[in-house]
């Protein structure tokens, strides 16, 4: 591995003013707060109180407190990984940051049940009639607690376990516990670190063997308070042969100061399953968004992120896959959007630990104005291992001469028995093609959208229907307030 | 009736100075063949008066139905009605030629006004059929992958469903098989009309036999220095340019 650390730490050194000048882009979209009165609000900064404050407000198991409180001392231990990576990670003022808010409701279960307010944000969030109708399968995050779910009902007469994460380790201690913190463990990075002692909200779910769910599970997480950090913990266990889909959308109100999401999740397939974990988010330009997500495939299973990050201060995200089965299968499809003040470093990672393994990465990146995308990866192939095979391909556009993008691939592949491939391309949005477009009457706007939607197309068509039009619509959105 | 008046147009490209005082005046209706040598502006013509950024027009005006529209952006000129099938047109890489055309034909609808989609889809099926392309060309990115020909005849689909009021065809010929030349002359000739005025530049007079002028002009270093009927693009594929040249030069000393 110390291959790799070189190649990361080769990142070039922070570039002040392209990284971080006042971003102009008009996103209407989650530009709007509520009034909401929190029950629970486990006030600012963060010390071994916040963290029992938490702990007895969720009425937690004394492991998990226990649990909580060594991952403190990791998180306060733990160096920020500024050595390769942005410096803007410094600006973070952990003493600044809510580490707990809930209005102390429990989940709901209807439609009806839920609060006006509430009903009123996703109306905001322009979740489409049909899917809103689906909302009945929404596991919808409203600030740390779900505010909102019933799809649980309807998946648990197959087995499924479809709970937040405080209901979950509190009911099914005996599932969970297993495999909790054990893909990502707490020391793993120092952001984990940080989720570990503080984590609320999140999805655990639980697929018994041989249960295939039919419809994709979903959650929607947004950010509500000034301030306010949100540090969901998400575990998906597929049992032997299982197969899920789950889908988390985010989108944020703006606030002016600095917000940090900072998510865990962990995947697990045991032999044969199959789990497709499909992300797209929108976070407010202010947001630092620094989530760790990893997967272990077992034998034959299959993992897939599909990770669309639009949005955000800087979004560091590098979800991956450990091939820790024969003929396991890892996938990351991701695509990244980097408008003005934005910086998305964002890549995969591949661990092969058996024999015949794949993995595949696609990973498109469009960085507009002086925004800045980073593609950052790692494939790790052992000398011991025999036909393991890996397919990375990363592409990048850049729309204006301002906008900087990297790559920094790191595949090590020890030993012949194994194959490798390696694309990149880096390419502008050529000015030619918008005056053809202008030309069929398109404006500006519109043909930057089209440009940069025909480039992502292939992947887009991955997505599932409803998730690849809200893509085409943030992306549209993102265009037009790039131009002119 | 509408008309598209060019009024003394010159055009530079950074310093360098391409159109040199062309006029002409195109009225609905009517058909003009534009021929000149190589490098004689005719492209740089039609680009600067579709708008293009990088054209720079440093004299004269050109007027659609009397209005000015050099004030306008590339894409209010061809809201307008003025469309250019290009000589070298673009691809475009995951945008369908569905899609793409759908989002053209919607930018000409008023705002809040929706795309019918089955009736557009009636339209693109009966205007493909016309121009004898396979419609399994739809979901196929815009000009991607295509040979020349199929390039040409896609321009020519997109001109049919953007019915423009004046059309700037430029070398919609070259590349071409003898079918296929056929096929889109029968094309133009079926939207021609007193609807449609058009700027027809080529190379052979071969094309003028299928799409018949009104008028042929000949483009000689950025302007038009003969103008005549159909019979004059016979006497300049029988005597070449240097004919012309030759007169220039004796009307000029
Ligand atoms: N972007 C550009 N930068 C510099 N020179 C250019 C550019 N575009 C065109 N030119 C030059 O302008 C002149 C006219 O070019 P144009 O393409 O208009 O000619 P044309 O008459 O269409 O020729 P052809 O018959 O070969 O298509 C040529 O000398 C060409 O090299
Ligand atoms: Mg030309």
């Amino acid at each position: 591995m110390s291959q790799n650390t070189a190649t990361l730490s080769s990142a070039p050194p922070f570039d002040e003013a392209a990284a971080n000048p006042v971003a102009g882009i008009d996103q209407t979209k989650g530009d709007f707060q509520y009034d909401v009165t929190y029950e629970f609000d486990a006030g600012t900064g963060l010390n071994e109180n916040t963290v029992r404050y938490i702990s007895s407000v969720k009425k937690e198991a004394p492991w998990i407190l226990e649990f909580r409180l060594n991952a403190l001392k990791k998180f306060q231990s733990m160096p920020m990984p500024t050595h390769w990576a942005t410096k803007d990670l410094e600006n973070i003022n952990f003493d600044k940051i809510r580490y707990y808010l809930s209005q102390g409701q429990k989940p709901k279960r209807t439609w009806d049940e839920v609060p006006d307010d509430i009903k009123q944000t996703f109306e905001r969030l322009g979740i489409p009639e049909q899917e809103r109708k689906f909302l009945a399968g929404v596991e919808a995050q409203f600030d740390s607690e779900a505010a909102y779910s019933n799809i649980k009902d309807l998946v648990a007469k197959q087995g499924v376990i479809f709970a937040n994460s405080t209901e979950a380790l509190r009911e099914h201690p005996e599932i969970f516990r297993k495999f909790f913190g054990k893909v990502i463990p707490t020391g793993d990075n120092k952001f984990s670190a940080l989720n570990s002692a503080v984590f609320s909200g999140g999805s655990f779910i639980y697929v018994p063997k041989g249960v295939k769910v039919a419809q994709p599970l979903q959650a929607y997480f947004r950010i509500n308070a000034e301030n306010f950090g949100q540090f969901e913990r998400t575990l998906i266990i597929a049992d032997e042969g299982a197969e899920l889909t789950y889908m988390e959308g985010c989108t944020a109100p703006k606030f002016s100061t600095s917000t940090l999401h900072s998510a865990v999740v962990e995947l697990v397939a045991l032999k044969g399953a199959k789990i497709q974990y499909i992300t797209v988010q929108n976070w407010a330009n202010n947001v630092f968004n620094l989530v760790t997500k990893r997967g272990v495939a077992h034998e034959e299973a299959e993992i897939k992120w599909i990770d669309c990050n639009i949005g955000s201060r800087l979004t560091m995200k590098y979800p991956g896959v450990v091939l820790k089965g024969r003929k396991a299968r890892g996938e990351v499809i991701s695509i990244a959007l980097a408008n003005d003040g934005q910086h998305q470093d964002t890549g995969a990672k591949m661990i092969h630990a058996a024999d015949e393994t794949t993995s595949n990465i696609v990973a498109k990146s469009i960085s507009v104005g002086q925004g800045r995308s980073t593609y950052r990866g790692i494939v790790h192939i052992p000398k011991h291992l025999k036909g393991c095979k890996n397919n990375t391909e990363c592409d990048a556009l850049l729309i204006n001469t301002n906008s900087r993008t990297d790559t920094y691939p790191a595949i090590t592949v020890r030993g012949d028995a194994n194959s490798v491939q390696h694309e990149a391309s880096v390419s502008k949005v050529n000015e030619e093609m918008i005056f053809y477009m202008q030309q069929r009457g398109l404006t500006e706007g519109q043909a930057m959208s089209l440009a940069v939607n025909g480039f992502i197309n292939d992947l887009a068509r991955q997505f599932p229907m409803e998730y690849s039009v809200e893509l085409k619509r943030l992306i549209d959105l993102e265009m037009e307030g790039s131009v002119g | 009736m509408s008309s598209l008046v060019i009024r003394d147009l010159h055009v530079a490209i950074g310093e360098k100075k391409i159109v040199k005082g062309f006029s002409l005046t195109i009225k609905s209706g009517e058909v003009h063949a534009i021929m000149g040598p190589n490098g004689t502006g005719k492209s740089t013509l039609a680009k600067a008066i579709a708008g293009h950024p990088d054209y720079t027009i440093t004299g004269g005006d050109v007027l659609l139905d009397g209005q000015s529209i050099l004030e306008q952006e590339a894409d209010e000129r061809a809201r307008a009605g003025l469309f250019l099938a290009f000589q070298y047109p673009s691809e475009i890489p995951g945008v369908s030629i569905a899609n793409f055309l759908r989002a053209a034909v919607q930018a000409r609808m008023a705002e809040g006004e929706e795309i019918d989609a089955t009736a557009y889809y009636k339209r693109l099926y009966s205007k493909m059929d016309l121009l004898k392309i396979d419609r399994k060309f739809t979901s196929r990115s815009v000009n991607d992958g295509f040979s020349g020909g199929e390039k040409k005849r896609c321009e020519i689909l997109q001109m049919a469903m953007l019915e423009p009021k004046f059309a700037l065809m430029d070398e919609t010929d070259s590349g071409l098989d003898i079918d296929a030349l056929r096929i889109v002359a029968d094309g133009v000739n079926t939207m021609r009309g007193p609807n449609l005025g058009v700027l027809m530049i080529t190379h052979y007079q071969r094309l003028l036999d299928y799409i018949v002028p009104d008028y042929v002009h000949v483009m000689w270093d950025g302007r038009i220095v003969k103008s005549g009927d159909k019979s004059l693009a016979l006497e300049l594929e029988a005597k070449g340019y240097d004919w012309v040249k030759k007169e220039l030069a004796l009307a000029t000393a």
